[in-house]
């Protein structure tokens, strides 16, 4: 029978690439966030780096824009001690009209072990895994609406250092989730360590029924959808969103679904509320919830770098 | 199996002689994961209560290899290694370094890269449970309580029991 390997996985079973959540084993998943741990207290030495990459050349690629996700990539692999390309793409190549696997070519003959890539297509990564030299790794680091999978580790790692165990959870993921990658990461993850209620929250035109094909609960009510929750996840409600048909206002958005401390107090006490940032505050989230006790989303940018590290050393030790 | 007897219980007793003869009152123990520091916590526990045998002690640290191991771009990364903690400052210590087995010298010379990320000791002794030979960089232990020959293909590893004893397990062909 012709069985279809995971192309993120070699023979043994090991992880080479990092494209999307889906479709990793548990084991996989759960040895990416012990090892995040190893490299979280690295901040707390005298010497903030280790050789691991040493004398390994990683370019960040990014055909879209993103400064915190590329800064964070940049610092993790610093702090493995790689030596670390910045391309912004966006301005460079393919705006002369060179394709993609001809700019990949190009950086191979350049000796790159690495590549870190964000593109706005969905599936970008997954081609450049398939045509780069078999020593070369590959990150994604966004692709499309597909997936943002250290961003989805990044939240589990955070989930699992405040609420320890995954398998008692419920989980809210409130705002624009048809155009997000984060949530679909997120929802994979949550799914793979075996979280019981996963919600998606949010207008009927940004949360299409659909989902509960991804075994998720569909709420349009934002009270139904956070009530209980251990952990609420805000989405940012990108702009370009809030003109045309898909939303009425950002004013409306933030009645109707803005996480307030009134609407908070309806989840679990001791609820954390996560977000992938950047924030707009007064649309997704209220400043007083934003900066308040509950608010984990600085962690999540610290917890980021040690997920990073551990994700650019697990791959670059297994071979393909 | 090889028919060599180590009778890790009689030579956890002759290393506490070793470790009381070298130690000092301004010493920390710092043991290497995983069965160095079985050995750092028990000396600790044995040696620390009073009448102390060993002066001064503290709690001990725990320190790891796996981020400075050379043989990471053919192994990868280890998962289930503790990461390193160090309950003293390192900067001016005199650090007492226990280790269960000595064999080809690669792991202590990644833990002392490991060990001066965080500072700079005024002086590092080693002491091991195990001299098994066939060293492959110039490292050598203050003191081991055995030295054995067995052929590089076999794996000698300290396990700890559920009693807190301790024993060992010779694997690989002779």
């Amino acid at each position: 029978m012709l069985h279809k390997r995971n192309p993120q996985l070699n023979r043994h079973g090991e992880l080479i690439h990092l494209l999307s959540i889906e479709g990793l084993p548990r084991e996989v998943v759960s040895n990416i966030l012990d090892t995040a741990g190893t490299f979280l207290s690295v901040n707390d030495r005298e010497v903030k780096k280790v050789p691991l990459l040493r004398g390994k050349s990683v370019f960040n690629l990014f055909f879209e824009n993103s400064t915190r996700t590329r800064t964070t990539f940049e610092i993790a692999a610093k702090r493995l001690s790689a030596d670390v390309i910045n391309l912004d793409i966006a301005k460079s190549s393919a705006s002369k009209g060179e394709s993609l696997l001809d700019t990949i070519a190009n950086l191979s003959a350049m000796h790159a072990d690495m590549f870190v890539v964000r593109h706005s297509e969905s599936g970008a990564p997954y081609l450049i895994a398939q045509h780069c030299a078999p020593h070369v790794h590959v990150v994604n680091a966004g692709d499309g609406r597909h997936a943002h999978p250290t961003q989805g580790l990044l939240d589990m790692y955070t989930i699992r250092h405040f609420k320890k165990d995954f398998t008692q959870l419920s989980v809210a993921i409130v705002g624009d989730i048809v155009h997000s990658r984060v949530a679909r990461s997120d929802i994979h993850a949550l799914t793979t360590l075996g979280v019981p209620d996963i919600r998606a929250v949010g207008p009927k035109t940004l949360v299409p029924s659909d989902f509960k094909g991804m075994g998720v609960r569909v709420c349009h009510d934002m009270a139904e959808g956070i009530r209980g929750a251990d952990v609420i996840i805000m989405l940012r409600l990108q702009n370009e969103r809030m003109s045309g048909a898909m939303l009425p206002s950002a004013g409306e958005f933030f009645k109707n679904y803005g996480l307030t401390d009134d609407k908070l107090r309806l989840a679990k006490p001791d609820a954390i509320v996560m977000h992938p940032g950047p924030i707009n505050r007064g649309v997704e989230i209220d400043s007083s919830v934003a900066d308040g006790s509950h608010s984990v989303i600085l962690p999540q940018v610290t917890f980021g770098i040690a997920v990073r590290m551990a994700v650019m050393s697990i791959i670059a030790g297994n071979e393909a | 199996m090889s028919n060599l007897i180590l009778d890790a219980e009689a030579l956890y007793t002759e290393m506490r002689v070793g470790v009381q003869a070298l130690w000092r009152p301004d010493m920390a123990l710092l043991g290497i994961w995983s069965g160095g520091a079985w050995l750092a916590e028990r000396l600790a526990a044995d040696m620390g209560t009073h009448p102390a045998d060993l002066p001064g002690i503290g709690k001990p640290g725990v320190i790891s290899s796996t981020l400075h191991r050379d043989d990471f771009s053919a192994r990868g990364m280890h998962s289930g290694t503790d990461a390193t903690k160090i309950p003293f400052a390192v900067d001016g210590a005199h650090i007492l370094l226990i280790d269960d087995v000595l064999f080809t010298g690669r792991t202590i010379r990644a833990v002392l890269n490991e060990l001066f990320d965080f500072g700079r000791p005024a002086s590092v002794t080693l002491v091991v449970l195990v001299d098994r030979g066939g060293r492959e960089l110039p490292i050598q232990p203050a003191f081991a309580a055995a030295k054995v020959t067995l052929p590089a293909s076999q794996k000698l590893s300290l396990t700890r029991l559920d009693d807190g004893r301790f024993t060992f397990a010779v694997m690989g062909s002779n």
